[in-house]
């Protein structure tokens, strides 16, 4: 019997990473070249990696965290934020993450205060 | 020669395998993989400059305490920060007692004191008045409801169109700023450290009463278009600092700690800047 439960176990296991797994190790090489290009400062290349990664597993809370860190490196705040309220909305314990989205809105709320009355 | 493995020890080495394979993924899967790494976040200016050269700090209707002379100390500051930041040329001029000008304004047409130090920049006193608005403006400036009846000078496009034509048209920046003190009386839990009877030492968390004292600083910075006399951006802000009662700080040295907070803001009204930080990158 528990032999069997065993097995079972292991092949739940083994076979609950299912074409997703493939998705999400698809979209992890993305992101892991993307970090490594943003490392050297290719924040353009590393972009293009990390919206390949959400397009691949759009489930990938990391994958919108970096994406967010380098839309906001480029300056494109809007796209930043929403980036970083989908990874905060798939991972919403994630520290770091909230971390990151914190130190954001402190930058950003900066940018939008104040009143312009002429456009 | 076989040994016959019991069932039991099998299932059991069965389980640890596939439990070692469900920990090998787990670590896979979620391993510790993040990056620090340092990024400048690009922040454009709020407001389009490039139609000015020239920026006039005029002056700000200031109040709150008697011990800093805020309308001064701001607009040296301000125009110190501006000379070093931003590509405007700071226009160096008298600074301006809006307080008074605001009063000579508020004053009918008849009352207006002749060669009153108030009407302009450079004492002229015949700068254009407020449309006919005689709500008493405060005497004494101490909290913020008494600068509200001073912003309708801000409004008053003629004026500052007249000092702008003085001045060849630069952007004028002005405002209204509040450096108040400010106490708080707060219970605060501390550590107090105690020994036992044998000497050993532990901490005990202690609430006391704390009073503080300290200062807010209120500005409102107001930007006008030295062409047209129009208002084209506002913004303002709020600081404070609060010291232990027993701590005496000088009121400049609070108000400088104060600004040198909101400086960056105020900057970026104007210029483009580049803000470093550090994010995490997570894998």
């Amino acid at each position: 019997m528990a032999l069997r439960i065993a097995a079972c176990v292991a092949v739940v296991v083994l076979s609950a990473a299912p074409a997703s797994a493939d998705a999400r190790t698809d979209a992890k090489e993305q992101v892991a070249f993307g970090i490594s290009v943003a490392q050297r400062g290719l924040w353009r290349e590393a972009i293009y990696r990390w919206e390949r990664a959400i397009e691949i597993d759009p489930t990938y809370a990391a994958a919108f965290n970096d994406l967010a860190i380098g839309y906001e490196h480029e300056g494109q705040l809007d796209k930043a934020r929403k980036a970083y309220e989908k990874a905060l909305e798939l991972e919403p314990d994630n520290f770091q993450i909230r971390q990151n989205f914190e130190l954001f809105k402190e930058i950003n709320d900066r940018q939008s205060s104040g009143s312009e009355t002429r456009q | 020669m076989t040994v016959r493995v019991p069932a039991a020890k099998h299932a059991n080495s069965l389980a640890l395998v596939s439990m070692a394979a469900v920990l090998a993924a787990v670590a896979v899967a979620c391993g510790p993989s993040y990056f620090e790494i340092p990024i400048e976040t690009p922040i454009r200016a709020k407001m389009d400059v490039s139609p000015f050269q020239r920026v006039l700090v005029a002056g700000f209707v200031a109040g709150g305490t008697d011990d800093v002379d805020t309308n001064l100390e701001t607009v040296r500051l301000l125009r110190s920060q501006l000379r070093s930041k931003s590509s405007l040329r700071v226009i160096d001029a008298d600074v301006m007692p809006l307080v008074e000008i605001a009063k000579d304004q508020s004053r009918p047409a008849g009352e207006a004191s002749e060669g009153s130090a108030a009407g302009g920049p450079d004492g002229g006193g015949n700068a254009p008045r407020a449309s006919g608005d005689a709500t008493a403006l405060p005497t004494v400036i101490r909290e913020e409801r008494d600068l509200e009846p001073y912003e309708r000078l801000f409004a008053n496009t003629a004026y500052w169109k007249a000092i702008g034509e003085e001045f060849q048209n630069p952007l004028i920046v002005t405002g209204t700023v509040l450096f108040a003190p400010k106490t708080s009386n707060t219970i605060v839990q501390r550590d107090q450290e105690v020994f036992d009877s044998f000497g050993r030492r532990r901490t005990v968390p202690q609430r006391t009463f704390m009073e503080r004292k300290g200062f807010r600083l209120h500005p409102k910075f107001v930007f006008i278009d030295g062409r047209t006399g129009t208002t084209i951006y506002s913004e303002g802000y709020i600081e404070e600092i609060l010291y232990p009662a027993q701590q005496n700080t000088p009121a400049l040295s609070s108000y400088f700690e104060l600004m040198d907070r909101l400086v960056p803001n105020f900057l970026s009204a104007l210029s483009s800047q580049k803000i470093r930080g550090t994010r995490v990158l997570l894998n």
